[in-house]
């Protein structure tokens, strides 16, 4: 679907027009990152986002393929063949490195457009879909991005591993076979490390076919913008391209430059020293942490020190972390305010930015911090916040928040006149 | 090729030919048996694509272990390897049985004594395996000058679990005591292990 006024696709080339009447691909494609694309006039930077994460993937995916050309999973050689790839392999150390830290430039990126839609209230109708197929893909990036950090096969990757698939053992009854299962044998060995690299190469393409859906759904409402008013008239909107493909083109500039330094310059600064041990069974580094995009999740895992109700705390912990993310799916009902945009929500953007962004920037400092003292008694109260914030305070602030005025449409909000009927 | 209307007369008449007196069409239970039959074959090509996952045949198929145990001091710890996971065989001191035992059942996690853990004469001997409960880490404490927790037995590092003179769990995120595998002394000396 589309608004009225969308351009209509009208090929150049008589090759196109060929093309076109047969597989309307072109137009497929013009209509949805193209001139027939109407988007609001008014989107910020944060805007950026979606599409620097496509980019995100599309190298991820690039840099991957090519180093599975050069690596092979097998508890012996798989460290061996990292160093080979860093070393031998002419360029690999650039490869090896653009994919290390792509990763978590598309954590970054995701990141960003995650509180984009938070903040802007993107979750809610008629945009509840794309909200729920955005956290289905926030969920294959965090398993995509495990297996690869167990690839390596270093001290990291081991107990990585090691803590992660022990999450599963946290399940009454079912746990350890399960865990048995899923490792196919009792610590992570070869049958392990060989379906996570099998695992690791399939989940990207899955990924790639949910985030289709994720710009399907969103071209059935259209892209939401900074006041949270829907488009009303035609001056509320501009073409996607030339207007957002420039605006993209250069946001996709400064993200490139940032990769670019990091990867170059700093290639190691967000990994961890200790992956480069290759990985000893019989000796537990004196401190695991994961890879930084996963240090809030950590934190609650850890949280829990004591049973409760006869639940053991490790299975509340366990339970605490997937219960973090499962929440977002049901965020489009918890916040029942009729205002999208934070910028109209004086309640909301208090508790926003002094609640919801201390709280999770608390809950990655804990997860690095080793597990004892003053860490844990503050990882606690973080993740009560987190937890809080969704399922208390935001059901509260809807209703009794009182609003600030919209304006009348997106022009009005941009010109300060009202849209020329 | 039949049309659609050519499609719909005929379902017209098959209903009217199979229609029992009770509503039933005899047709629905060829229907509802075939689709069971492919589901029956469905679970069975989905059995072995589950099963491959499990441990294989080389993995399960584990030697025991024998551990010379003579060379250990009251006081030490040796770690080894078996089922590719560490174990911590544990000469306790008088003094740490002593500790071990003094501590009342009633307050711990996992309920266990001392000579539940240990095999009758030999409650020095702390066989465990260095698999911490909660998530899996190496527990420190069995080397020379590792950390052993403020229960003087083992410390998880990873999440911070604290283990007893008898490897039971004793403060931290763990829910039970490091687990002892089936074991025998084979002689004064020899221990094996699986």
């Amino acid at each position: 679907m589309s608004f009225p006024w969308a351009n209509e696709y009208k090929p150049q080339h008589p090759v196109m027009q060929w093309v076109d009447e047969r597989l309307p691909l072109p137009r497929f494609v013009y209509n949805a990152i193209g001139g027939g694309y109407p988007v609001p006039r008014n989107l910020n930077y944060f805007w950026n986002f979606g599409v620097l994460a496509g980019v995100a993937l599309v190298i991820q995916i690039i840099t991957g393929i090519i180093l599975a050309m050069h690596y092979y999973a097998s508890v012996d050689g798989a460290f061996n063949s990292v160093e080979h790839i860093m070393r031998d392999v002419n360029g690999g150390w650039f490869l090896r490195y653009a994919h290390m830290n792509g990763a978590s430039f598309f954590f970054i990126v995701v990141y960003i457009h995650i509180f984009r839609g938070l903040y802007f209230g993107s979750y809610k109708a008629p945009r509840e879909m794309i909200w729920l197929l955005g956290v289905v893909i926030f969920l294959l990036m965090m398993a995509t991005a495990f297996m690869g950090y167990v690839l390596p096969w270093g001290q990291m990757s081991f107990w990585g591993a090691q803590v992660i698939t022990g999450f599963f053992s946290a399940i009454p009854v079912v746990g350890e076979p399960l865990r048995q299962w899923l490792l196919g044998g009792f610590a992570p060995d070869q049958a392990a490390l060989n379906r996570f690299f099998s695992l690791h190469y399939l989940l990207p393409f899955v990924i790639l076919g949910v985030v289709i859906l994720h710009v399907w759904a969103l071209h059935i409402p259209g892209s939401s913008n900074p006041t949270g008013v829907e488009v009303k008239t035609e001056s509320d909107t501009v073409p996607f391209h030339p207007y957002y493909t420039a605006k993209d083109g250069f946001g996709l500039g400064m993200f490139l430059i940032f990769f670019t330094l990091v990867t170059f310059f700093a290639p190691n600064m967000l990994g961890h020293p200790d992956n480069y041990i290759p990985a000893n069974p019989l000796s537990t580094p004196a401190h695991i942490v994961p890879e930084w995009y996963f240090w809030p999740f950590y934190a609650i895992l850890r949280a829990f020190t004591v049973d409760f109700l006869f639940i053991p705390a490790k299975l509340l912990g366990v339970i605490a972390m997937f219960g973090s993310i499962a929440l977002l799916f049901f965020l489009p009902w918890l916040d029942t305010s009729p205002v999208r945009s934070g910028n109209y929500r004086p309640l909301f953007k208090k508790f926003f930015w002094f609640g919801l962004i201390p709280c999770i920037i608390i809950l990655a400092i804990c997860g690095v911090m080793p597990a004892e003292g003053k860490w844990i008694l503050l990882g606690q109260l973080a993740g009560a916040y987190y937890f809080a914030h969704f399922l208390i305070i935001l059901p509260i602030v809807s209703r009794i928040e009182k609003t600030e005025a919209l304006p009348n449409s997106i022009t009005e909000a941009v010109t300060g006149q009202p849209a020329a009927a | 090729m039949a049309t659609v209307e050519q499609a719909e007369s005929m379902t017209e008449t098959s209903k009217v030919e199979t229609l029992g007196e009770d509503g039933v069409r005899r047709r629905d239970f060829i229907h509802i048996a075939a689709v069971s039959w492919a589901g029956v074959g469905a679970a069975a090509v989905a059995l072995p694509l589950v099963n491959q996952m499990n441990p294989s045949a080389d993995v399960r198929a584990l030697a025991s272990i024998e551990v010379d145990v003579s060379a250990i001091e009251p006081g030490q710890a040796i770690k080894t390897s078996w089922r590719k996971q560490p174990v911590f065989v544990r000469n306790l001191t008088p003094a740490e049985v002593a500790e071990a035992n003094k501590v009342a059942l009633g307050s711990l996690r996992d309920p266990q004594t001392l000579a539940e853990r240990t095999k009758p004469g030999k409650e020095n001997w702390l066989i465990t395996l260095g698999v911490c409960t909660h998530l899996g880490c190496v527990p420190l404490g069995a080397a020379a000058g590792e950390v052993k927790g403020e229960f003087g037995g083992y410390f998880c590092p990873c999440h911070g679990s604290h283990y007893d003179t008898a490897g039971r769990i004793r403060k931290g995120p763990a829910p039970l005591n490091l687990e002892v595998p089936e074991f025998a002394f084979i002689s004064d000396t020899v221990v094996k292990i699986g």
